[in-house]
């Protein structure tokens, strides 16, 4: 008798911004709630441990990304450590200039935290030892947030950015590594010679690359969220090169960069994460490259009218996304996961705002019908060929329902 | 003075994604070449759409404008 299985084994194709845990990330992570509970802030034994644990951790990401420990902050979230670095650098650099040059492709929490960081004008107060009661006051006038435009594949204009980092009164470059929902690469070490001569630090974004490329040395900052990396939500990283000026844009508080701390097993289990996907990096690299090769062959050539979008070669390893046209993005989704695939999307209707990925916006590739993918580690051939074998007829069953076969 | 044809009106307005470029290709089947159609949309994707769609389908968009109550009037040209 043949038998129907009604529940199709779960094929996660959704790793961007939160992978699958590793196993030894989950394993570090239960360890560390027995060894590193305490608040390391305390100075009893059990408080001193926990400091020790979190100073490791630390330590063991600075060796990843080839930075001092002391350089390394860690934040509650990668949306955290992006908005801490433009605002805590725009606020340090406030008598250079408020301008934050971004690429259109940013994250959404760098494009917001630079439009927020540059529309305001800052009010310095100086208040002189001699007399107390004479302050002088500066007003720094507000700024601008000067976003430079993408190709068609999703990379910055090199020149563009460059020229934008050379003009008086920017306080802040911002350039992510690479896309995470396309995958294409930015040109990291042009823009960071060019920001280095003009005295302007530039903020790397490697949420995408880091744990998957390698992620160079062209940054004065650089950001990440252990999700990524197959490591637990809740701790993101944030690395500033020394000699980079800050200036906290918040209370005082004991932790000066991410006021109250971050949870020390959470911390413990990324870098556990961090060191795992650093030590299989260049075999993983290989094996979803391959993947991603496959997927980009076949969907463009077994679904109809597909936009596949995102550099070809120039890109992450695990990363793909394409737009099929007049299919709703919302029922793709549903639809997929429905048979057992797990993928994200960059449509309007699948976002609670009801626009379209801002990233597919400025490529102006379809943003309708999307489907984005991202490999985990050890993403299974045979899951990828069988989800490659269902797609087009998932395609084809959406568009005849909608009546646009043939359109 | 001539100001340049806008050809057949497409309204889409209050449609959301797929549906503004699926009521603009309808309009354009069967279409001889040159033909002027006119979509308007007020779905932020379709301004990303509309050109994405003429892209991958031979025609050319001749003008895109925003009117004053912010609909979005995309003219394109079947190729």
């Amino acid at each position: 008798m043949h038998v129907v299985d009604a529940n199709p084994p779960r094929v996660i194709l959704d790793a961007g911004g939160q992978a699958p845990l590793l196993p030894v990330a989950r394993e570090a992570f239960i360890a560390a709630l027995d060894e590193g509970w305490a608040d390391p802030r305390r100075l009893h034994a059990e408080g001193r441990r926990a400091r020790l644990l979190l100073d490791g951790a630390r330590e063991a990401i600075a060796a990843v990304v080839g930075a001092r420990t002391d350089e390394v902050d860690l934040a509650p979230s990668h949306t955290a450590a992006l908005h801490a670095a433009v605002r805590d650098v725009t606020r340090g650099r406030r008598r250079s200039g408020s301008d934050v040059v971004v690429s259109a492709v940013e994250r959404a929490a760098v494009l917001n935290a630079a439009q927020f960081t540059a529309a305001r004008s800052t009010t310095v107060q100086v208040t002189t030892a001699q007399v107390a009661t004479a302050q002088s006051t500066t007003t720094h006038p507000a700024g601008s947030r000067v976003t430079v435009g993408v190709d068609r594949s999703g990379r910055v204009d090199a020149d563009a950015f460059c020229q934008a980092v050379r003009q008086p009164g920017v306080a802040l470059a911002a350039l992510q590594h690479a896309n995470g929902e396309v995958g294409t690469r930015q040109p990291v070490e042009q823009v960071h010679a060019a920001a280095r001569s003009a005295g302007v630090p530039l903020l790397v974004d490697a949420g995408a690359s880091l744990g998957h490329v390698d992620v160079g040395q062209s940054w004065d900052l650089l950001a990440a969220g252990a999700g990524d990396f197959g490591g637990p939500s809740g701790i993101g990283v944030l690395v500033t090169r020394t000699g980079v000026r800050r200036s906290p844009d918040r209370p005082e508080d004991e932790d000066r960069w991410f006021p109250g701390g971050v949870s020390v097993p959470a911390a413990i289990a990324a870098a556990v994460a961090l060191q795992s996907a650093h030590a299989d990096r260049e075999q993983a690299d290989r094996d979803r490259r391959a993947l991603v090769d496959l997927l980009r062959r076949r969907v463009a050539a077994e679904v109809p009218d597909v936009d596949v979008v995102g550099d070809p070669e120039d890109r992450l390893p695990h990363v793909l996304t394409f737009s099929c046209l007049y299919v709703d993005g919302e029922a793709l989704v549903t639809a997929l996961d429905a048979r057992g695939y797990a993928v994200g999307s960059g449509s309007a209707c699948t976002s609670s705002a009801l626009e379209p990925s801002h990233v597919l916006a400025a490529m102006g590739v379809l943003t309708h019908g999307n489907v984005r993918i991202a490999l985990p580690r050890g993403t299974a051939r045979h899951d990828v060929e069988r989800f490659c074998d269902d797609l087009p007829g998932v395609v084809a069953e959406l568009r005849d329902r909608a009546g646009v076969t043939g359109l | 003075m001539s100001e340049q044809p806008d050809g057949e009106v497409v309204d889409a307005r209050g449609l959301v994604c797929p549906a503004p470029i699926v009521r603009l290709a309808r309009a354009a089947r069967g279409r001889p070449a040159g033909t002027l159609l006119t979509v308007l949309a007020t779905d932020p994707a379709a301004e990303v759409d509309v050109p994405a769609w003429a892209r991958m389908r031979g025609h050319t968009v001749v003008r895109s404008r925003r009117e004053d109550d912010g609909v979005l009037a995309v003219t394109v040209q079947i190729g």
